[in-house]
């Protein structure tokens, strides 16, 4: 019997062991997803959650319940690989042995890194929503909040969901407007990029979005401390931005237990072959989704997209074929705007977003980096989509590879920026 | 793709100006391209740069201020202090390397 290991059983995971248990001959292969608790979270639905979108409820489901029958869920934290014995190790000490190995941990925000944040004013003036208990705690905070400077803030890339500050500012903005309060509050957002976004069509779109909404934005600022007594954010520079009311997206890390195999780069993560999602050292570990050092975005889009190809892929290596398919970096992401729009972005490694129809040209019915009704229900569709389809291993009808099918190509090349 | 003439050579550039020929450069086209940016290098600013320029090969793309930081071993603050305002960026120019990735 050859054995399967899969870390982690958020998206990736799950999605993997959903679609290969219908595809290795169950005689022959055993598979096991290991993961430290039974939640498994929909991240997505954060984003709503301190606007009181979402309840609790909504966003969480007993993780063993999308694992079919004939895989192992294994219920521990992962302590660390030997790769020299093919052996996972967990915290409570029991090894499990593997011929094959697909790393799919994820990323964790990690406040513990940056001087300052853990202080005294955590979860008092200082919050995060890449976590439930976060996302719950600043729903309280902005319904007390009644003005002053509102700082949205982002450590270091790279970030899992690179639009998710954005969209919290869309529509934080949004939410202050309704409830009266808009002119009370100052609105700034914080980033160590020299603009909104990465990509240059993109981000003078979503720079643009943010002026016409009175949003100052503080660009190239790399934070090395917060001096929570002052309530100040400073960079290494020596910049200081202050604030009431900080909402701050810490830096984003792979498991430690990563590093402690040695298997990681400098922020956990496992470096791969960017089109096979296989470790760049051993020839029986993989690392797909967030956990992985590709140069895509850390999406649960991307881990959708990259598993439909790592899975064919995966087949022909175990067979000792060479593996044919190659993920391009593909991602779309719904951008929430505020007043129940989005707008909606797709790209991949080579290709930035850019504007046009998706999924089909000219009738789309989404639109392409504009913001529309459509998107907005789009975006909110996804949490059904996700629980019913996604997670099961359910055929999308969305291809997997980027299309330039219905995109507009910019004439022009973006605008010189100084070095 | 662009060429550009620097102190004589003729080199491939993008449109923002980053070398793309990682074999094109040399240490004396980097004290070129640093003065471009007001930069006068030192000893300090060589041990960054080569850093960057070793680290490039093996790793596909430009460092991040992290990695120089971390696997580099020179600090975060001492390259502001070294390349001021971004950092990032004045070093892949003076290193010759592709503008680092803004991490979609
Ligand atoms: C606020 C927010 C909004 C987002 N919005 C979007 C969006 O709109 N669209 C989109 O595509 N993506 C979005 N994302 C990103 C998306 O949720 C992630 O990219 C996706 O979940 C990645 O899947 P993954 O399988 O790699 O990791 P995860 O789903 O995070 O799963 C990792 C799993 O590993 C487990 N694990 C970690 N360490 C250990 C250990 N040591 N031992 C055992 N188990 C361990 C964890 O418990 C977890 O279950 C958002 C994320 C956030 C935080």
């Amino acid at each position: 019997m050859k054995h399967l290991v899969i870390l982690g059983g958020g998206t990736a995971g799950t999605m993997i062991a959903n679609k290969l248990r219908h595809r290795l001959d169950r005689t022959e292969w055993r598979i096991a997803v290991v993961d430290r608790d039974d939640e498994h979270h929909y991240q997505p639905g954060y984003l709503f959650v301190p606007f009181g979108g979402y309840t609790h409820e909504q966003v969480v489901r007993s993780r063993h319940t999308f694992l079919p029958d004939g895989v192992d869920f294994v219920f521990g934290s992962v302590d660390e690989i030997d790769t020299g014995e093919n052996v996972v190790r967990l915290d409570s000490g029991r090894a499990l042995p593997y011929d094959q190995l697909v790393i799919a941990t994820g990323s964790t925000p990690r406040p513990d890194q940056t001087p300052g944040m853990l202080g005294p004013e955590w979860r008092r003036s200082i919050f995060d929503f890449y976590t439930l208990e976060g996302a719950e705690a600043l729903a309280d905070a902005l319904a007390r909040f009644d003005g002053g400077r509102l700082v949205v803030h982002v450590t270091e890339m790279p970030i899992k969901c690179p639009v998710a500050p954005l969209e919290f500012t869309f529509l934080v903005e949004a939410w202050l407007r309704e409830r009266g309060i808009r002119d009370q509050v100052e609105l700034v957002f914080v980033t160590p990029l020299d603009g909104a976004f990465t990509k240059p069509v993109a981000s003078a779109h979503l720079g643009g979005m943010l002026d016409e909404r009175k949003v100052h934005v503080e660009t190239d600022f790399l934070v090395e401390r917060i001096d929570s007594e002052r309530k100040v954010l400073v960079s290494y520079d020596d910049r200081e931005v202050p604030f009431d009311l900080l909402v701050t997206v810490p830096l984003n890390m792979g498991a430690d237990f990563v590093a402690r195999s040695g298997l990681g780069d400098e922020l956990n993560y496992v470096p791969v072959d960017k089109h096979t999602q296989l470790s760049t050292e051993f020839d029986n570990i993989f690392a797909i989704g967030d956990a992985s050092d590709i140069p895509a975005s850390k999406a649960g889009s991307v881990a959708h997209f990259s598993v439909e190809i790592f899975v064919d892929n995966f087949l022909q290596h175990i067979a000792g074929r060479p593996m044919t398919g190659a993920f391009d970096g593909h991602a779309n992401c719904f951008v929430e705007s505020g007043d129940d729009k989005a707008l909606l972005i797709d790209f991949n490694y080579d290709t930035e977003p850019l504007t046009g129809k998706y999924p089909l040209p000219v009738v789309g019915p989404m639109d392409l980096l504009k913001e529309t009704r459509a998107n907005h229900l789009g975006k909110l569709a996804f949490r059904w989509i996700y629980w019913n389809v996604l997670l099961p291993g359910r055929p999308v009808p969305l291809p997997a590879l980027m299309s330039m099918a219905g995109k507009h190509v910019p004439t022009t090349a973006p605008e010189k920026q100084e070095a | 793709m662009p060429t550009t003439t620097i102190d004589n050579h003729e080199i491939h550039v993008d449109d923002e100006g980053f070398m793309t020929q990682y074999d094109e450069w040399t240490e004396d086209l980097g004290t070129v391209l640093a003065a471009q940016i007001g930069i006068e290098m030192s000893d300090e600013h060589w041990k960054a740069i080569r850093f960057l320029r070793s680290d490039f090969p093996e790793h596909g793309e430009t460092a991040t201020l992290r990695r120089v930081a971390t696997v580099g071993g020179i600090p975060t603050k001492q390259l502001f202090t070294l390349f001021p305002k971004k950092p990032a960026k004045k070093m892949a120019y003076v290193a010759g390397l592709p503008k680092p990735r803004g991490c979609v």
